[in-house]
């Protein structure tokens, strides 16, 4: 009984992760301009990561493979915004400005 | 010249011990050898970290202790913000509404601002795109995203963990 | 069993998607951020197929990538802040 269920949850977590990876490859493709690119990288660096690895911990149990799966995981949720932060900060200093506007400066949103 | 940094043996003897057992769980192997290099390579790699002034940085035993509750927050903050992010990618006008943010933190130590800014990065939706001194400028995909941010939880959070 | 291969084709759709984006460009940026998805995602990629064909060493292998993933974003990007800082003024591609 448990089993069964703990099955079925870690497939849904692992389903929704590797939707989750789709949309962001999507996004990466779709998203407008450099900056916003970033957000759509970001949702499969840490949503899909969390998702699929959880999925897959829940499937190995208590096994040596969990804190080692556990292990790539906060790793790669620790490197996964410096590595954006690093591409992001990189653009800026080389010149590129956001096609952002500030909080205050319009009222109406969309700035396309 | 970077300074060193001191050396405090409670946080060095806990650092060759998490390296100790992380060699032990990955290798799995029990050979005199094997065990010898892996004895070598913690005691490098603490030398190497005590180079980069890693036992400058100060880990309190109250964050230590208060980083579940922190992770409960950023994993909540994590899938609302992802599920509204998939939206805004699926939905065929595309409504996005780049926003910059300039945030200020009152976190005084350098990990202090470290956590702000990767909490706010790893949210989907926010990317931290410079830090400088106290300030932050973040990079918003809406405007809704960023009106969040004016409300400071992010910031609340981080000085919860008691690092200062 | 059959959700693991699931999991890992979406993984290489996205994987090509962000190839995509890394030959598209338009900014020298654009495909940095494209290669350093392309990288985690082939973390993920070994770590998932240690599962799929029950090769838990596969889990190793995923750790390294992740590591030397980082380390070579971290690299290029220093190569590029020298050359563009060298070509002193800023291009836009």
């Amino acid at each position: 009984m448990i089993d069964s269920v703990l099955e079925i949850v870690s497939w849904v977590l692992m389903a929704t992760g590797g939707a989750f990876v789709l949309i962001g490859g999507i996004g990466a493709l779709r998203l407008p301009e450099f900056y916003t690119r970033l957000h759509a990288a970001s949702l499969t660096e840490t949503m899909a990561t969390i998702l699929i690895f959880s999925g897959m911990m829940l499937q190995a149990g208590l096994t040596l493979a969990t804190p080692k799966l556990a292990a790539i995981m906060v790793f790669l949720l620790l490197t996964g915004p410096v590595a954006s932060y690093a591409v992001a900060n990189a653009a800026l200093q080389s010149g590129m400005r956001p096609g952002a506007r500030g909080l205050e400066e319009n009222d109406e949103g969309d700035a396309r | 010249m970077p300074r060193r940094g001191t050396l405090k043996l409670l946080p060095l003897l806990g650092l060759i011990l998490i390296l100790l057992l992380s060699w032990t769980l990955w290798s799995g192997m029990f050979k005199p050898l094997l065990l010898w290099l892996g004895l070598f390579s913690c005691l490098l790699s603490a030398w190497l970290a005590r180079r980069m002034g890693f036992f400058r940085l100060q880990l309190p035993l109250r964050t230590l202790l208060r980083l579940p509750a922190f992770w409960l927050w950023l994993l909540r903050e994590v899938i609302k913000s992802s599920l509204e992010v998939a939206r805004i990618v699926l939905s065929p006008s595309l409504p996005v509404s780049p926003t910059l943010v300039t945030l200020t933190t009152d976190e005084s130590t350098e990990s202090g601002k470290v956590i702000l800014g990767n909490a706010i990065t790893l949210s989907p939706g926010t990317v931290t795109i410079d830090m400088h001194e106290d300030t932050l400028q973040v990079h918003c995909l809406t405007r809704e995203a960023a009106q969040a941010l004016q409300e400071q939880e992010a910031q609340r959070q981080t000085a919860r963990l008691g690092l200062g | 069993m059959s959700m693991y291969l699931v999991v890992a084709l979406a993984i290489l759709v996205t994987m090509v998607l962000a190839l995509v984006r890394a030959l598209r460009g338009p900014t020298r940026y654009d495909r940095v951020l494209a290669v350093n998805m392309f990288g985690t995602k082939t973390a993920l990629l070994l770590s998932v197929i240690a599962y799929l064909i029950g090769r838990p060493d596969f889990l190793d292998l995923a750790l390294a990538y992740a590591l030397i993933n980082l380390v070579g974003i971290l690299a290029v990007l220093e190569f590029l802040q020298e050359r563009s800082s060298r070509e002193q003024e800023p291009r836009h591609d």
